[in-house]
C-alpha cells in the first residue's frame, strides 16, 4: 500500500475532528476501537448457525431482531487465533456501507470495554513496515497509556472479503 | 400524513394520460380510420392540454395544443390519419414528457422541431402552415338550416368530474339558434339536494346548418355515460318562434356550478375506474409485508409453543392466530399482484420503434396479460425483456425479403406470453424468425475461450452459452442491442428472483425464451429438514417425494451413489458431507427427491421435520460466494435457518459425482 493511500485512510477516518468517539473491545489480548457511530448494539452471545462453504471469517449468521446478518471473526483477518469464548464474549453490532448498501455486520469481541474519546493529536497513520498486520487493514493507531489502540479500517477488510475469495488464514 | 403533492398527483396522471395516449397511437397504427382510437387520442391530449394549463405546465399545455389541433383535425375528417402523421405524434408525445418532468427546461428548439414535423405530417411536405391557424372552422358545404330536437341528460355525478352543463349548452348555442328547456322534475327537494349533483335534463331546438357529427362533438367528452337523443324535426323551417333563448335553469345549478371543481374536461371512463382504486405508494407495501413475515414467524413460535402445552385453551387461540395469520399473508400477497399487462404494455411502443429502425414488419402479440405476478418481479422483470425482445427483433427476425425466400410471411411476429402454473408464472418470449444458429454461438464460445474447443455440451448447454459473461455477439451489435444490459444481465436477474431460462430453437422456424419465475418473493413453502446439527429449509416446490435410504442403497452407494426410484436412477448427494458437519449419519436417513427442471436429484437428510412456511431474508453481500443457499429464515425457536438453492446444489452435486467418477 502506497504512502498516499494510507494517508487518505487516515484522513478519512478522522477529517477535520480533533476526537473521535469510539467503542473499545478486546480480541485476543489487543484492543480494538470501532467509530461509535456505526456500532448498532451490542449483544450477548446468540444461537449461530453455521453456512457451510463459507469463509472462515464469516462463518455463521445470527438473528439479529427478525434479522438475519452474518457474524464476523475480524482476528482472522489480522491472523490471530479464535479463542475461546468466556462470559465475556460479546457480539457488536455495526452497520457499514458494502456497495452503496447499508449491511449490519456481528462482530465478536473477547470483550467489549467502553465508549470513548481517542484524541487525533495522539494517531498516527500505521507504519509501513515492522507490523504482523496488513497495513491496509488499519485505519490508523492511537497511542494511549502504555498501549496502542487499533481502530481497523473496517471497510477495507470487509470490502475485501467480499470480494475475494475464501482464503482460509489458519 | 401530509397531503399528496397536487402537482406529483398531476404528473402522476399525465404520466397514464400518455400511456393512454401511446397506446392509442399504436392502436391506431393498425387501424388508421378507426374512430373510436382518433377520438379516444383526441380526448387525451384535450385533458392533458386542460388539467396540464390548471396546473401551471404551460410549456406543455401550449405544446399539446398544437397536437391536440392536428387530431381534431384528423377528427372532423379535414385531414387524413397517416403513418406519418401518427408517429410524429408519438415522438411529440415523448417530447411532453420531457416537458412534464422538466418542465423549467429549455425545450424550445425540440419544441420548434417537432411541431415543425407534425405540420408538414398534417398538411404534406412543403406547406408550413402553423397548425393553431390550420384549425379554422371547417367549411360545411351542405347549407340549408336543419332543425334538431336534442334531448339530454348527464349522470348525476358529472359535475363532481368536470362536467359543465353550462358549457354545453353554451357551445350548442355557438351552433346556431337554440331553445332551452330544462327539465326539473327530478329535482329534489332543497333539503335533501346536494348541490353538487345534476337532476335535471335537458330539451333543446336547435337550428343550424351544420352536420350531425358537429351536435355530437359538443358531447364528445361525456358522451359515454349520459343519455343522448338527437333527431332532425324539420329541414328550413322558418324562423320560428322566439321564445327566450336561455329558459331560466333551476337556481341550484347554477349555484353547484361555482363549487364545482375547476376541472375542465374530465376523461369520464378513466376516473370512473380510478375511483375504485387507491393508490399506496409501494414502500408502505413493502414495509407492511415485512411486518406480515415478523408475523407469520411469531405465529408459527406460537403454534410451536402451543403444540407442546396442554392448555387447550392456547392452542385455540393459537390455531385461530394461525388461520388469520395465514389469511393476512395471502391478502397482501394479493396486495403486490399486478398484472402483467403493465409490463406488457411498454413493448409496443418497442416494437414500433424497432421495426422502424431495422426496417422490419413485425408484429407483437401478447397473451396472457392478466396473469398477476409480485410487483417486485414486474419492476425486475422490465429491462431483461426489453433486452430478450431486442435480442428477438434484432438476432432472430429476418429482413421482409430474406422471410418471403424462406417461404414465411413477409411480417415477422414476436409472441409475448404468460401463463401461471403453480407457483410459477412463466413468460415466454416467442418469435418466428431463423432460430439460433449452434455453429455460431459454439464457434463463438470456443473463440472466447468459454468452452474447450470440440467440447461435447447438450442442445440445452449450448444455448445457454449466450448467457454466459462475456458471450459478446460484436459480429451482431448494433444500435439495438447497446443498452449495457447483456444477456448474461438477463440471467443473474432472472436467478436473483430465483427463476431459470429455457431456451428452445428451431433453426429456421424461430426461438423461445422461456422465463419460469416463481410468483412471490417474499414467503415459500418450504420442508424444513435435519442435517447433522442444522436445520435447512427446501422448497417445497422443488420436491418431488421423500423416502427412506435404504441401508442397502446406503452400503451399495460407497461406490456409485445412485437410488432406483420406479426403475430409473436417480443420483443422490449425502448433504452430511457437502456441509462436511462431522456427524455421524442417523440410522435411518431420508432421501428428499427434488427435481430441477429436466433433473432429479435426491438429497440425503438426518431427519425430515416438516413442512414449513418461511419468509425469505436475503443473506447479506458477506454470503454472496455461498451459492449452496438461497437466503435463510427464522424458525420458531428463534434460530436461523439457511433455505437451499437447489438450482446450485445439484450443480454442485453434479460437480462431485463428476469428480468421484473421474477419480474411478
Amino acid at each position: 500500500m502506497s504512502e498516499a493511500v494510507r494517508k487518505r485512510d487516515y484522513d478519512a477516518i478522522w477529517g477535520a475532528e480533533e476526537d473521535l468517539s469510539v467503542l473499545t473491545f478486546n480480541l485476543n489480548g489487543e484492543t480494538f476501537a470501532i467509530e461509535a457511530i456505526v456500532v448498532q448494539e451490542i449483544l450477548d452471545l446468540l444461537p449461530e448457525t453455521r453456512v457451510p462453504g463459507s469463509k472462515p471469517f464469516v462463518s455463521s449468521v445470527i438473528n439479529f431482531r427478525g434479522k438475519v446478518i452474518p457474524l464476523a471473526d475480524i482476528r482472522l483477518a489480522f491472523g490471530m487465533d479464535a479463542t475461546e469464548t468466556t462470559i465475556d464474549s460479546r457480539i457488536v453490532v455495526i452497520e457499514l456501507d458494502l456497495g452503496d448498501e447499508p449491511t449490519l455486520i456481528g462482530i465478536r469481541t473477547d470483550k467489549v470495554n467502553e465508549v470513548t474519546t481517542l484524541p487525533k493529536v495522539a494517531s498516527e497513520p500505521p507504519p509501513s513496515v515492522g507490523m504482523r498486520w496488513r497495513a491496509d487493514y488499519i485505519s490508523c493507531l492511537v497511542k494511549r497509556g502504555g498501549e496502542f489502540i487499533i481502530v481497523p479500517n473496517l471497510h477495507a477488510i470487509f470490502s475485501s472479503q467480499k470480494e475475494r475469495p475464501a482464503q482460509a488464514p489458519t | 400524513m401530509t397531503n399528496p403533492d397536487p402537482i406529483s398527483v398531476f404528473r402522476t396522471e399525465a404520466a397514464e394520460l400518455l400511456e393512454q395516449i401511446e397506446s392509442g397511437l399504436l392502436d391506431l397504427t393498425r387501424s388508421l380510420d378507426d374512430r373510436d382510437r382518433i377520438d379516444a387520442v383526441f380526448r387525451g391530449l384535450h385533458t392533458l392540454k386542460g388539467s396540464g394549463a390548471m396546473f401551471g405546465f404551460d410549456a406543455l399545455a401550449a405544446f399539446t395544443h398544437h397536437c391536440e389541433t392536428a387530431f381534431d383535425r384528423v377528427r372532423k375528417g379535414d385531414v387524413p390519419a397517416t403513418h406519418e402523421l401518427v408517429s410524429a405524434v408519438l415522438s411529440a408525445q415523448d417530447h411532453m414528457r420531457a416537458l412534464l418532468e422538466t418542465p423549467n427546461g429549455d425545450h424550445d428548439a425540440m419544441s420548434a422541431a417537432l411541431l415543425d414535423g407534425l405540420h408538414r405530417a398534417v398538411n404534406g411536405a412543403g406547406s408550413p402552415v402553423p397548425a393553431a391557424v390550420a384549425a379554422a372552422p371547417v367549411a360545411e358545404a351542405a347549407g340549408g338550416l336543419s332543425e334538431w330536437r336534442i334531448r339530454f341528460s348527464l349522470p348525476v355525478n358529472a359535475m363532481a368530474n368536470g362536467t359543465n352543463p353550462l358549457g354545453l349548452l353554451d357551445e350548442m348555442r355557438d351552433l346556431g339558434e337554440c331553445r332551452i328547456v330544462a327539465d326539473t322534475a327530478k329535482v329534489p327537494e332543497l333539503s335533501a339536494l346536494e348541490p353538487r349533483d345534476i337532476h335535471i335534463s335537458w330539451d333543446v331546438t336547435l337550428k343550424t346548418e351544420r352536420p350531425r357529427a358537429d351536435i355530437e362533438d359538443v358531447f364528445i367528452f361525456v358522451m359515454d355515460d349520459m343519455e343522448l337523443e338527437i333527431t332532425e324535426v324539420a329541414v328550413e323551417h322558418p324562423a320560428a318562434e322566439a321564445k327566450p333563448a336561455v329558459t331560466p335553469i333551476a337556481k341550484a345549478v347554477v349555484v353547484a356550478e361555482r363549487d364545482a371543481p375547476a376541472v375542465q374536461a374530465a376523461n369520464d371512463s378513466k376516473q370512473a375506474k380510478s375511483a375504485e382504486n387507491v393508490r399506496v405508494p409501494a414502500e408502505r407495501l413493502d414495509e407492511m409485508m415485512d411486518r406480515v413475515g415478523e408475523l407469520v414467524i411469531a405465529q408459527s413460535r406460537l403454534t410451536q409453543l402451543a403444540g407442546t402445552a396442554t392448555d387447550l385453551g392456547l392452542r385455540s387461540v393459537s390455531e385461530e392466530i394461525e388461520r388469520l395469520s395465514g389469511e393476512l399473508r395471502d391478502t397482501m400477497m394479493v396486495l403486490r399482484m399486478m398484472p402483467v399487462a403493465s409490463l406488457f404494455s411498454r413493448f409496443r411502443r418497442l416494437v414500433h420503434d424497432l421495426s422502424r429502425e431495422t426496417g422490419k414488419e413485425i408484429e407483437l402479440i401478447t397473451e396472457g396479460e392478466s396473469t398477476e405476478v409480485d410487483k417486485t418481479v414486474i419492476d425486475r422483470l422490465a429491462d431483461p425483456l426489453v433486452h430478450l425482445v431486442r435480442n428477438s427483433i434484432d438476432h432472430g427476425l429476418e429482413k421482409p425479403e430474406e422471410r418471403i425466400a424462406a417461404g414465411k410471411g413477409a411480417k415477422g411476429r414476436v409472441i409475448l406470453s404468460a401463463h401461471q402454473t403453480g407457483g410459477e408464472v412463466i413468460i415466454t418470449i416467442k418469435d418466428d424468425g431463423r432460430g439460433i444458429n449452434r455453429e455460431r454461438v459454439r464457434a463463438k464460445a470456443e473463440a472466447s475461450g468459454i468452452i474447450q474447443p470440440g467440447a461435447t455440451l447438450s442442445d440445452q448447454d449450448l444455448l445457454q452459452l449466450i448467457f454466459q459473461p462475456g458471450f459478446s455477439t460484436a459480429q451482431a451489435v448494433t444500435n439495438l442491442s447497446g443498452r449495457g444490459v447483456g444477456m448474461d444481465v438477463v440471467k443473474k436477474t432472472v436467478e436473483a428472483l430465483r427463476g431459470t431460462i429455457d431456451i428452445a430453437s428451431k433453426p429456421g422456424e424461430g426461438s423461445v425464451v422461456a422465463l419460469r419465475i416463481p410468483l412471490t418473493l417474499a414467503i415459500i413453502e418450504g420442508l424444513l429438514v435435519r442435517v447433522g446439527q442444522g436445520c435447512y429449509v427446501i422448497p417445497l416446490s422443488a420436491v418431488e417425494e421423500c423416502l427412506e435410504l435404504s441401508l442397502e442403497d446406503d452400503l451399495r452407494s460407497r461406490g456409485r451413489s445412485f437410488i432406483s426410484l420406479r426403475d430409473s436412477l436417480v443420483p443422490f448427494l449425502r448433504l452430511r458431507e457437502l456441509f462436511r458437519t462431522g456427524t455421524p449419519p442417523d440410522p435411518y436417513q431420508k432421501v428428499v427427491v427434488i427435481s430441477t427442471g429436466s433433473e432429479r436429484v435426491g438429497l440425503v437428510v438426518d431427519q425430515i421435520i416438516g413442512d414449513h412456511q418461511t419468509v425469505i431474508k436475503s443473506m447479506s453481500k458477506l454470503h454472496h460466494d455461498v451459492d449452496t443457499f438461497s437466503g435463510a429464515t427464522i424458525l420458531g425457536d428463534g434460530s436461523v435457518a439457511l433455505i437451499l438453492d437447489v438450482t446450485h446444489l445439484v450443480a454442485a452435486g453434479q460437480q462431485q459425482e463428476a469428480q468421484l467418477r473421474a477419480a474411478g
